[in-house]
């Protein structure tokens, strides 16, 4: 038997040692390629990547160019500008000179500016919305109320679970309202309505306590400033038909989480007027969200101590294609307004929301420190766009 | 009739879905009208494991011994409350615990049927084998007690074998003179129909469509001529004016299907002069360069005083009772705190840090109802390599000139609270409404802020 060898030039009988030649004539492939590389002949691909391998031959790129004066040819050498300047125009050198490329891919120079916070933005529209429909701001800077204009004048019982330390932040400096504040003929009314009834009502039928009424606390609504204005608007000596607004801060001792701080501002508009009904108020609610570009609204039955019949209102979220809660709304009580003064014929239809849940909506925030208090960062505020409720 | 199934009259006896409910309307009554136990507590026993007549009196607590629901021996009132105190039941014990005899409530053989509001006795416990179910209600206000039993026997004889069927009980008095109990009353009240639709906005609805709306409300409604009589039972405790039988009516048409219509009510609108202000110095400030920051109106009292270097200032800061955290201890008499953390957190930022805030402060004030009042104050602060202290009275300077006032300066003040030598006091005319200056740099370490920093602050309102 035949061994050969890799090239097959050489064989060697398997049992002997003699090693014999297996061709008559053998080719140097490799000296093949090279003498023809040498001579520029053309060769196959995988050959010269193989020398190349082999480190038997290096490719070289040699480049040629034909060069000609150009347009600009000078003998001296110039700098391109990058910028047109003061000096340039003044001069007329601007004609001569040869301009840099400017970069329009970048981004431009940051405008360092000041800028409005996001929160009250929005609040700016909501007043803008307000005033658009004829509503007169409430005077809202009164941080601190008393039990009675808070809770009592609104026909909240005193026994009630949102008058509970839980709730409500009660003031241990001053602690109390001195008595002779609350008007004297209506203070006794309240009482009455609420211990005994009248005005057509059974009333609650407990024992109504003057220190609670005195007891000052952080107001959990601006609703007692609307209460306020309402025994004014019934103190009058003919009645005015009205329609008030106010956006500011309320105060709630609740459990606190990512959508929920101590202190956070609340929206209340109301209308007082002879023969009010619930069709109205939804009209009025109608004509309010279409201004937030929320068309479709639906209302829920819900319960207020101070408004019978009450409604929770519900609006069709576009982008978030979902129905969601954006406010509550009812009819004040006549418990209510009847010791006020305000005659028998006139209903006073009110609703609410809070400033920070539309704006976290709209601004996509999911954490409330992140939009109110220390914690905010500084760049999202410069950042937040032009407010636009009505473009979702 | 309308909504009933094919298996009324229902098993009687509970369930344990309907025993589950039963508990869970005791707590929900408990927590809601009877203020946490604190006015109304419930009883519910196993009628056939006791015997009346029943006595509700008070013992001496070392001489109360009786096994406690869910415990495993009979022990006296204080060894009982030595077990609460470490479980659920603590915050009701305070409510008796100070007196020195504690209710009771004891069966003709002296079996304890309950301790008020506490716990009740092991022996009487309702099973879902109990037959007879025996309902005692003790509370500080009489027409609560009546609402809450009321309540659960509406809710609940419906199980009974003859559905809706309630033994009523005696009840002697210490006086000697008796009720009987549950009272399960209705009265009948009459409304003028016409009146009746107007709240809810429903024109177009005849007497004999109200009745109808109501009665599916649980108010049994018949007309009678120009009224309509509507029958209120022991379960609608909740109506006590007219307006709560319209919010009826409405529920039951649908508020879905109220007919919208606005108000033709023309008035022009006024806006408050100190909200319109602040907006317009909100905007000259903004087109300063400076940034807008929204910050909290409680604060500790060491932010407004200690940290600031004026202890003698929490005098006139308003104080919450039983705040939770540090963070609630007092109504903001400056501006100043909420900055300061704002400018610590925002460490990251490019400097110069300059921002503004345009907000209410409190302070005590014996002229007024409250004896407190709001003041609107305009807050700017500078932050950088350099104290700005320059910026931020350009700023001043540049705010009066937008306010078109020319009658204020600036007058040197050895206030603490700034460098020495650089704070000054703002006067218009004759009278301080502010003060600005470099703040000194322990109030800095105070609200961790590495940067020197100028601050403005004064008072808005003499410009309204």
């Amino acid at each position: 038997a035949v061994v050969s060898t890799q090239s097959g030039h050489y064989g060697r009988d398997e049992n002997g040692p003699t090693i014999f030649r297996a061709v008559e004539e053998t080719t140097d492939v490799v000296k093949d390629v090279l003498s023809n590389i040498q001579s520029k002949n053309p060769v196959p691909d995988k050959s010269v990547q193989d020398l190349k391998k082999r480190k038997l031959i290096s490719s070289s790129v040699t480049k040629f160019y034909s060069v000609s004066k150009g347009e600009g040819f000078r003998t001296d050498i110039e700098k391109p500008e990058a910028d047109l300047t003061a000096d340039m125009l003044q001069d007329g050198t601007w004609k001569s000179k040869n301009f840099k490329d400017y970069n329009f891919t970048a981004k431009g120079a940051p405008v360092v500016g000041g800028c409005l916070h996001p929160l009250l933005k929005v609040r700016t529209e909501f007043r803008r919305i307000f005033l658009d429909m004829g509503f007169t701001e409430m005077p809202t800077n009164q941080f601190v109320e008393n039990g009675f204009w808070n809770f009592d004048a609104l026909f909240q019982p005193q026994q009630h679970p949102a008058r509970d330390a839980h709730d409500t932040f009660f003031i241990s400096d001053p602690q109390m309202t001195p008595k002779e504040a609350f008007p004297p003929g209506y203070l006794e009314k309240v009482i009455e309505v609420h211990e005994k009834g009248g005005y057509g009502s059974t009333g609650y039928n407990y024992d109504w306590k003057i220190e609670e009424a005195q007891k000052n606390i952080l107001r959990t609504h601006t609703t007692a400033v609307s209460t306020r204005m309402l025994y004014k608007l019934g103190q009058q000596e003919k009645f005015v038909p009205t329609k008030l607004f106010s956006i500011d801060r309320v105060f709630r001792n609740e459990t606190l989480d990512a959508t929920h701080l101590a202190e956070f501002h609340q929206i209340e508009g109301l209308i007082a007027d002879r023969n009010l009904s619930l069709g109205h108020l939804i009209g009025v609610l109608h004509a309010f969200f279409k201004k937030l570009g929320l068309e479709k609204l639906k209302f829920k039955p819900a319960y207020n101590p101070y408004t019978e019949p009450s409604m929770e209102i519900f609006s069709y979220h576009p982008g978030l294609k979902k129905w969601v809660e954006v406010g509550n709304s009812g009819i004040f009580r006549p418990e209510m307004l009847l010791p006020m003064g305000l005659p028998r014929d006139v209903n006073v239809i009110a609703w609410g929301l809070s400033l920070e849940r539309p704006t976290m909506i709209k601004y996509g925030i999911n954490n409330i420190r992140e939009l109110i208090g220390p914690k905010v960062n500084l760049n999202m505020v410069q950042a937040n766009p032009i407010c636009r409720l009505d473009k979702n | 009739s309308s909504g009933i199934n094919a298996e009324w009259p229902l098993r009687p006896g509970l369930t344990e879905d309907s025993y589950n409910s039963f508990i869970l309307l005791q707590d929900k009554l408990h927590q809601n009208i009877g203020r946490e136990r604190s006015l109304v507590s419930i009883g519910t026993h196993d009628l056939d494991t006791i015997q009346g007549p029943f006595k509700y009196h008070a013992l001496p607590p070392p001489e109360i011994k009786f096994q406690p629901l869910n415990q495993d021996t009979v022990m006296t009132a204080p060894q009982m409350f030595d077990i609460f105190r470490k479980n659920y039941l603590k915050p009701y014990l305070q409510i008796i615990e100070s007196s020195p005899v504690y209710p009771l409530i004891t069966d003709v053989n002296g079996t304890v049927l309950s301790l008020p509001p506490v716990i009740n006795g092991n022996h009487s416990k309702i099973s879902l084998s109990t037959r007879n179910i025996f309902i005692e209600v003790t509370a500080k206000d009489r027409k609560k007690a009546g609402i809450v039993l009321d309540t659960i026997c509406g809710a609940f004889s419906e199980y009974c074998t003859t559905p809706h069927t309630i033994e009523a009980v005696e009840i002697v008095q210490a006086d000697g003179s008796t009720f009987s109990s549950p009272k399960m009353g209705s009265r009948i009240e009459e409304y003028d129909s016409a009146e009746l639709c107007l709240k809810s906005g429903i024109k177009t609805a005849t007497p004999e469509q109200l009745a109808d709306l109501l009665t599916k409300m649980c108010l049994r409604a018949s007309v009678a001529g120009e009224k309509l009589k509507v029958e209120i039972g022991p379960t609608r405790h909740d109506i006590l004016h007219q307006c709560d039988v319209e919010e009826d009516i409405a529920i039951a048409y649908g508020y879905n299907n109220i007919p919208q219509v606005l108000p033709d009510l023309y008035t022009i609108a006024v806006e408050q002069d100190v909200n319109k202000l602040s907006d317009s110095v909100r905007e000259e400030l903004a087109r300063c360069g400076f940034t807008e920051v929204l910050t909290f109106s409680l604060c500790s009292r060491d932010d407004v005083s200690v940290n600031l270097r004026i202890p003698e200032a929490v005098g006139g800061a308003v104080q919450i009772s039983n705040p939770k955290t540090f963070e609630f201890q007092v109504v903001r008499t400056t501006l100043l705190p909420g900055m300061l953390k704002t400018a610590s957190c925002n460490r990251n930022m490019p400097l110069p840090l300059k921002l503004f805030e345009v907000s209410d402060i409190v302070v005590k004030d014996t002229l007024t109802e409250t004896g407190t009042k709001n003041y609107r104050y305009v807050c700017a602060l500078f932050a950088g390599k350099t104290s700005g202290f320059e910026v931020v009275h350009g700023l001043l300077d540049r705010v009066m000139l937008m306010l078109d006032v020319k009658d204020y300066h600036i007058q040197q003040t050895s206030d603490p609270m700034f460098f020495p030598g650089r704070g000054a006091d703002i006067i218009l005319g004759t009278k301080k409404i502010g003060h600005l200056g470099i703040l000194h740099p322990e109030v800095l370490e105070k609200f961790d802020v590495t940067l020197p920093c100028s601050v403005l602050e004064f008072n808005l309102d003499p410009f309204v």
